[in-house]
């Protein structure tokens, strides 16, 4: 019986020098973990999770501080990586901070804007081109469609513009494939 | 629709059908030497697989009609009507066949995503659970004291009833692999055994002739492209490798490779199970692996086994380990030799 | 005899090509007009140089090219620019592209044109005025000729290959080329063979094209040039430019690499003829011979003036009744044109009148039995049952990791299934969904990485005004007199005898931004005028708002 009790102690003292020596020794220095969700999460900046941008939620998501279900452009997919990576249960989207959209872009309309800087100070990643009392125009490529400039603009001349398919954004559908629907 | 705009006349359904052409000899070899009652078993092995395939397919809730039209239930009820006895009765034909369909294929997705061959495990299922009436073969007609005809055989494996002072012992007898082995647990040498009226020139008497016939319907299979020799090849290789090796050891206690070739299950594995596509791997080292490894274990079943035959259960072992063999036999792509 | 070389796989389609061989190429008649798209070739399109009402000469360039791999485009005719506009354009997704809508008037009137002076021209000048005569690869893919005419690091290749092989069916555009303009192939060759230094030429043709073969080793042996005219297999896809290299040299291609990274270059027989004709004639390339074929009643090639729409070429071979589209290409890579107004354009080698007989709707998908039927006949060794499952499944991370990128789309795999499960359009789809992921993240990183810049810009202003502020502070607490009143000392709250002074400028600068109104507002309509008040009123809140802010 004390001999059992022995070889088991000596054993479980044994493996977990050589399991500590290991965890020590052979560490893995990985992303951290803000990192790795921030790369999950969209970087639209648009701020509808409630923190002021992409790494900010992904800090409190690490944190713990926030759901993994706050980021309507990234959708359920988003939220299945996020769920993926955190060994977290799904949640569908929390429809509080809002839902997603087709991508879009910010279009000024360029007969109606006074100038007045506004939306380039509220651009989060600097897509809106001018100076003041000088006509803006959005760089289209680097817009995110978080709509941030949407509410500052004095006389509402900014829209969002869904993107459209174009020959060089087409893709090829799935395939329609009757008769395994059911299979 | 994308390209291509054309296509080659094929269907899976031709594919069945040549699979079931190319068994036709060996049936007519079993009814040269065990008498008519194979096409009984066949018809009900066919209407019961047909019955089981369209209730499956309804319960899923699957369009019915194309899936029952491609002919891959008839091959699986007409392989499982091969591989059990002769003059077996209707249940073991019904309950073998419709677990092969309904267990073994449907509940796992149906045509095409079934892992084990359908009619080995219907075989399975019932060398496991009857074993009698699975190991009571019939007699080859020319050795037999006495024969029935169509409508005894009949009223046999419908009712279960003999005529009037044949006794069922008369009528079968072990098959030739099963003898083999109970002789050679009576300490008999393999050419003691093989001295019995049982035994043909190479493998058992009128069993051997079917043997043939599926060597000829395997060969029509390779002319049409609808197997590849890999497998055959692979699996009559390996069992001629091991077989010989235990022969050239000790030619008393173990039987000659072409006597492992002629008998049992060998042809019929060789050239219609193990070939399954959906159950086999699809690379052409693979099918070689896969082939040999079903060789291998058909004779360790055989030699050192409970079970006389050991085709079905090397083929369910090696079922199992497809996707491991695909993934490690993946053929270099183009321009990437060697990377 | 060379020895030739064979790739995996492959299938032997019906190659329906005696049809369209009886009759000499015909010259298409000008059509009333011309569809001519801005974007023709791989890469990027041409950057138009007219507008509407322009007058255009035959061989005018219309498009400028645009970036590396771009060519310029030019008026296949003379006329008018009616428009520049969104049309249809030839792609399968039926979508439109910038066209110059060209109204041609008939008299087919050249620009200047005059032959180059290739001998003394610094190879890359040579290249840019191919470039700017539009040459593109005319074997299906339209990648630009320049970009490939460049022998790279090497300085010389080893083998110049002439794909003269044209496997698909139907397609007879390169063989008629090749019998009845085989000099001019020659002369383009030699040309090609000139830029890459390359030391041997191949021409392969299959050997189902005996006319071409031997109208192809007459022409050589009349130039002064060694060219070996290769006959190889009559197997598709044996025109595939990687296919064609392994069997006539042995080399394969590597994966991701281009034939120039073994030392090799590939080149169509048209496009050796539209080299030719730029640099012997100056000619830039206007017309392409394109096969007209299928359900028609009289199958032939036709040299086509670029832009001519698909229903005015179809007509000239009086397409049959039972009619049902047209595919554009061949059957096996092609892709069915929405409509047949949509133009010809330098990718387009066949067009085939479809008819239910000729292309029978494909009979319903059945699963996959793993029958490897797909996996024998794929030229690029490929495992299509396990991409297919991989692209179904959306698994796109294990399809790439089974080389789905290094299918070339050839169409064999679903040719013999006999499923009829549609592989190509799985693998597309799943290209698609990776190139578009890959998008996707590429505008994350720029996204996070402006972002980012955007916040560290925004510290480091804060950081330099405080900085500032603290040196002023400490000079005007150095010096005894009060400096004089500066804007960017508003803020300043610590110096009590300048505030008055500053509250005065603020002030003056609020009255003047005060009387400041927008300009253009003369003429203006009442509702515009009740729009510029409505905003005036709002800018003054957004005013007010600003004050508080500024002002705590």
């Amino acid at each position: 019986m004390l001999t059992a009790v022995f070889v088991m102690a000596g054993l479980a003292l044994a493996i977990g020098a050589v399991l500590g020596f290991a965890a020590i020794r052979f560490r893995v220095e990985g992303h951290p973990l803000v990192e790795k969700i921030d790369a999950i999460l969209p970087q639209t900046q648009c701020g509808q999770c409630g923190f002021p941008g992409c790494k900010p939620y992904a800090q409190a998501i690490a944190e713990g501080n926030a759901e993994i279900n706050q980021c309507p452009p990234g959708g359920e997919e988003n939220i299945h990586k996020l769920a993926d990576l955190l060994g977290a249960e799904f949640k569908p989207l929390n429809a509080a901070h809002g839902v997603p959209k087709p991508r879009s872009v910010a279009v000024i309309d360029e007969e109606l804007c006074i100038g007045c800087t506004l939306c380039t100070q509220a651009c989060p990643v600097d897509a809106i081109l001018g100076a003041a009392k000088q006509m803006h125009t959005v760089i289209a490529a680097e817009c995110t469609g978080c709509e941030l400039c949407l509410a500052p603009c004095p006389v509402d001349c900014i829209h969002m513009l869904p993107v459209g398919e174009s020959i060089g954004s087409w893709k090829w559908k799935y395939p329609v494939f009757p008769l395994t629907r059911a299979a | 629709m994308s390209s291509p705009h054309l296509a080659m006349a094929s269907s899976v359904s031709v594919i069945m059908g040549k699979v079931m052409l190319a068994l036709i000899p060996a049936i007519a070899a079993y009814v040269y030497v065990f008498g008519p009652a194979i096409l009984a078993t066949l018809a009900l092995a066919s209407l019961t697989a047909l019955v089981s395939e369209a209730i499956m397919l309804k319960l899923r809730g699957v369009p019915v009609q194309p899936f029952l039209m491609d002919g891959s239930a008839l091959v699986t009820g007409w392989l499982l009507a091969l591989s059990v006895p002769p003059l077996a009765p209707w249940w073991l034909v019904v309950i073998g066949t419709a677990f092969a369909i309904m267990v073994a294929k449907q509940l796992y997705g149906g045509l095409g995503n079934n892992i084990f061959n359908p009619a080995m495990v219907g075989y399975a299922v019932l060398i496991v659970s009857f074993p009698v009436p699975m190991t009571q073969w019939l007699a080859p007609e020319t050795l037999a004291a006495q024969h029935l005809d169509l409508g005894q055989q009949l009223a046999y494996m419908l009712l279960g009833s003999l005529p009037e002072g044949i006794r069922l012992d008369a009528l079968t007898m072990a098959s030739p692999l099963d003898t083999l082995k109970s002789q050679l647990q009576l300490q008999h040498t393999v050419r003691e055994a093989l001295a019995l009226p049982i035994f043909g020139s190479v493998g058992g008497k009128g069993t051997e002739l079917v043997a043939a016939a599926y060597l000829a319907g395997g060969a029509y299979l390779l002319q049409q492209r609808v197997i590849t020799w890999h497998v055959p090849a692979a699996f009559l290789g390996g069992l001629v490798a091991i077989s010989a090796l235990f022969y050239g050891a000790d030619a008393d206690r173990y039987a000659a490779p072409w006597f492992h070739l002629a008998s049992g299950a060998s042809l019929i594995g060789a050239f219609f199970i193990l070939t399954d596509p959906v159950t086999g791997p699809t690379t052409p080292k693979g099918k070689l692996l896969f082939g040999a490894g079903a060789g291998l274990l058909t004779y360790l079943i055989r030699a050192f086994g409970g079970y006389p035959d050991g085709v079905a259960f090397a083929c369910l072992l090696m079922n199992l380990c497809v996707p491991l063999i695909d993934m490690y036999t993946q053929p270099p792509v183009f321009g990437k030799k060697g990377g | 005899m060379r020895k030739l070389h064979r790739f995996h796989g492959g299938v032997h389609p019906p190659d329906r090509k005696a049809e369209s061989t009886r009759l000499p190429i015909a010259r298409a008649p000008l059509p009333r007009r011309l569809v001519v798209p801005l974007h023709q070739h791989l890469g990027h399109g041409a950057k138009p140089l007219v507008q509407a009402g322009d007058r255009v000469l035959k061989g005018q360039m219309i498009g400028r090219a645009e970036g590396y791999v771009s060519a310029a485009i030019h008026a296949p005719t003379s006329g008018t620019v009616r428009a520049l506009e969104m049309h249809p354009v030839p792609h399968p997704s039926g979508l439109s592209d910038l066209c110059v809508m060209l109204e041609p008037d008939g008299e087919e009137r050249w620009v200047e044109r005059g032959p180059l002076d290739y001998a003394n021209l610094d190879p890359q000048a040579l290249r840019l005025k191919l470039r700017d005569a539009g040459v593109v690869g005319l074997g299906g893919a339209a990648f630009p000729s320049y970009v490939k005419l460049s022998p790279g690091a090497r300085q010389r290749l080893s083998t110049l290959v002439i794909n003269g092989a044209e496997c698909e069916p139907y397609i007879t555009c390169d063989d008629m080329l090749m019998r009845e303009r085989a000099d001019e192939i020659v002369q383009g060759v030699r040309l090609i063979r000139l830029m890459l230094h390359a030391e041997e030429v191949l021409i392969g043709i299959e050997d189902n094209k005996p006319e071409a073969i031997a109208a192809l080793r007459n022409a050589v042996k009349r130039g002064t040039l060694r060219m070996d005219v290769v006959p190889v297999p009559t197997v598709y896809p044996g025109g595939g430019e990687r296919q064609l290299i392994k069997v006539l040299t042995g080399a394969e291609v590597p994966s991701g690499k281009r034939p120039v990274d073994i030392g090799m270059a590939c080149f169509n027989v048209h496009t050796a003829y539209t080299v030719h004709r730029a640099v012997a004639f100056g000619e830039p390339v206007v017309s392409r011979v394109v096969t007209v074929a299928g359900n028609v009643l009289a199958p032939r090639n036709y040299e086509v003036p670029l832009g001519m729409r698909v229903a005015d070429l179809a007509a000239l071979a009086s397409p049959l009744a039972d009619t049902s589209g047209y595919l554009m290409g061949g059957p096996m890579m092609g892709f069915e044109l929405p409509s047949a107004d949509i133009p010809v354009v330098k990718a387009s080698n066949c067009i085939i009148a479809k008819s239910q007989a000729l292309f029978p709707a494909p009979p319903p998908a059945m699963p996959c039995i793993r029958c490897g039927r797909c996996a024998q006949a794929c030229p690029a060794q490929l495992q299509p049952m396990d991409l297919f499952w991989f692209a179904r499944a959306r698994n796109f991370g294990k399809a790439q990791e089974y080389s789905l990128f290094d299918c070339i789309e050839c169409g064999c795999c679903s040719f013999v299934c006999p499923s009829h499960i549609p592989l190509v359009q799985y693998y597309r789809f799943a290209k698609g969904e990776i190139w578009a992921k890959e998008r996707e993240r590429k505008a994350a990183d720029l996204a996070r990485s402006r972002h980012e810049f955007r916040q560290l810009r925004i510290e480091r202003d804060k950081q330099e005004r405080l900085e500032k502020l603290a040196r002023k502070t400490a000079a005007a607490r150095s010096h005894a007199a009060p400096a004089p009143a500066m804007q960017e000392a508003a803020a300043n709250p610590a110096d009590d005898p300048r505030k008055a002074a500053i509250e005065a400028a603020i002030e003056r600068a609020r009255t003047q931004k005060a009387t400041i109104t927008p300009r253009n507002v003369d003429n203006l309509t009442p509702e515009k005028q009740a729009e510029i008040a409505r905003i005036e009123e709002r800018r003054k809140k957004i005013r007010e708002m600003a004050r508080d802010r500024i002002e705590p």
